[in-house]
């Protein structure tokens, strides 16, 4: 059943209608507790990461880790059996120590880039483990269902390191396969994410 | 006809009443590429709100895909519902790139895509020319600020990512504003030429 108001569909199907609701829906949120890998696996958990939207959003909220290691993500086409598909990036940091001893920099970041790899694609620098010491920051990936482009991704990350020092993190680049993409990892390079949470968002 | 629940009303004369929780990001209006030469969104037409409605609008792009080689993608906007899209602008932009073969890398400010008070269409992907490559494309997010504003120059951001030859992905950091204090109503995004082959272009409001 449907209403139609002065000529108007308010809801009908089950939904409200397009532009009367919210643009961006939570689908998921994971939270970690001495946890090796958080991951979004389409279809399992109530994660939708599929044509349903256009663009994904994962938001990351004060992510602990139990060693010193930089946070970092990768994705899969077959549902989460495997995560190691190729990616090419680049990375570039904006740093500043806290002591204010002119430590200060911006640069890009060589070791943090992907080309035609693998890996897992670093998000932060080394992050620190000190109590108070957490990474936080999005990740928008756009239409990762198709099956004729590549699909782009980009990351904002604001994390601590060494010093310590605030480390200002951007990372852009592609899953380079015409392969849907229908699965999302998350983990520490080393130890676990010892606390933290990630939230998946649909924009539709 | 409305719908009013304990003395609340819902909704009424074909809009959700503004106390309604109904989310502070609204889907304006999607346009989808098929060889356009250009697509425009122009306030009061075709459903496409531009004005003083939201103080914030935002453009998502999906899988841009050009028709050649060759050719960047570019925006302009308009004081004169489309009319003419020459609205003068100052802007800087910036890239880091990464090409597949591992090497070269770039974290550099592009001067050859900025504008300094000019009319011209501001590109929103720098460093090289777009890639025509089947799966190649460019996906993005610009934002623009208060365009009704009446008082003010009208500010803008965007960040693109998208294949060049090479191939790099390209991270395309942009910036500026519309220096004129005239209302904004209307923007048309093009390729500096030929078609845009496929694509999706999708408006938001903020409020």
């Amino acid at each position: 059943m449907g209403i139609i108001s002065d000529g108007t569909t308010i809801f009908d199907s089950g939904s409200l209608a397009a532009g009367l609701g919210s643009s961006i829906s939570v689908i998921k949120k994971l939270t970690a507790s001495s946890s090796g890998t958080l991951s979004f696996v389409n279809g399992s958990s109530g994660v939708v990461l599929d044509n349903t939207y256009k663009e994904y959003l994962f938001v990351i909220n004060n992510c602990h880790p139990s060693a010193k290691s930089n946070f970092a993500f990768q994705g899969s086409t077959n549902t989460g059996s495997s995560y190691g598909v190729t990616i090419t990036s680049s990375h570039f940091q904006n740093k500043m120590d806290e002591g204010n001893t002119g430590t200060h920099s911006l640069t890009y970041e060589a070791g943090r880039d992907l080309a035609q790899s693998t890996s897992f694609q670093r998000l932060t620098e080394t992050q620190n483990t000190a109590n108070d010491e957490c990474c936080s920051g999005f990740i928008r990936l756009f239409n990762p269902s198709s099956t004729t482009f590549v699909k782009h991704f980009n990351t904002t990350f604001e994390s601590i390191s060494d010093n310590p020092s605030s480390s200002y993190n951007f990372c852009g680049g592609y899953f380079n396969t015409t392969s849907a993409i229908d699965a999302i990892q998350f983990k520490f390079e080393s130890g676990n994410i010892d606390s933290g949470t990630i939230t998946l968002y649909g924009i539709s | 006809m409305g719908l009013i629940s304990n003395g609340s009303t819902l909704f009424d004369s074909g809009s959700l009443d503004a106390s309604v929780a109904s989310g502070s990001m609204t889907h304006i209006k999607t346009l989808t590429a098929s060889d356009s030469s250009t697509l425009s969104f122009v306030n009061g037409a075709s459903s496409v709100v531009l004005d003083n409605t939201y103080k914030e609008y935002v453009f998502k792009f999906y899988d841009i895909h050009p028709s050649h080689s060759g050719t960047r993608f570019q925006f302009n906007g308009s004081v004169d519902t489309g009319s003419n899209y020459n609205a003068t602008k100052q802007t800087s932009m910036f890239v880091a790139a990464n090409i597949e073969a591992d090497t070269d890398t770039s974290l550099s400010y592009q001067p050859g895509d900025d504008l300094g008070n000019s009319t011209g269409f501001q590109d929103l992907a720098g460093f090289g020319n777009a890639n025509d490559d089947n799966d190649a494309s460019l996906a993005g997010t610009l934002q623009l600020f208060d365009i009704a504003n009446t008082t003010f120059v009208k500010h803008f951001i965007a960040r693109t990512n998208y294949m060049t030859t090479g191939p790099y992905p390209v991270d395309t950091f942009t910036g500026g504003y519309f220096n004129t204090t005239s209302a904004l109503d209307a923007f048309q995004f093009k390729f500096t030429s030929n078609n845009i082959a496929a694509g999706t272009i999708k408006l938001y409001g903020v409020k």
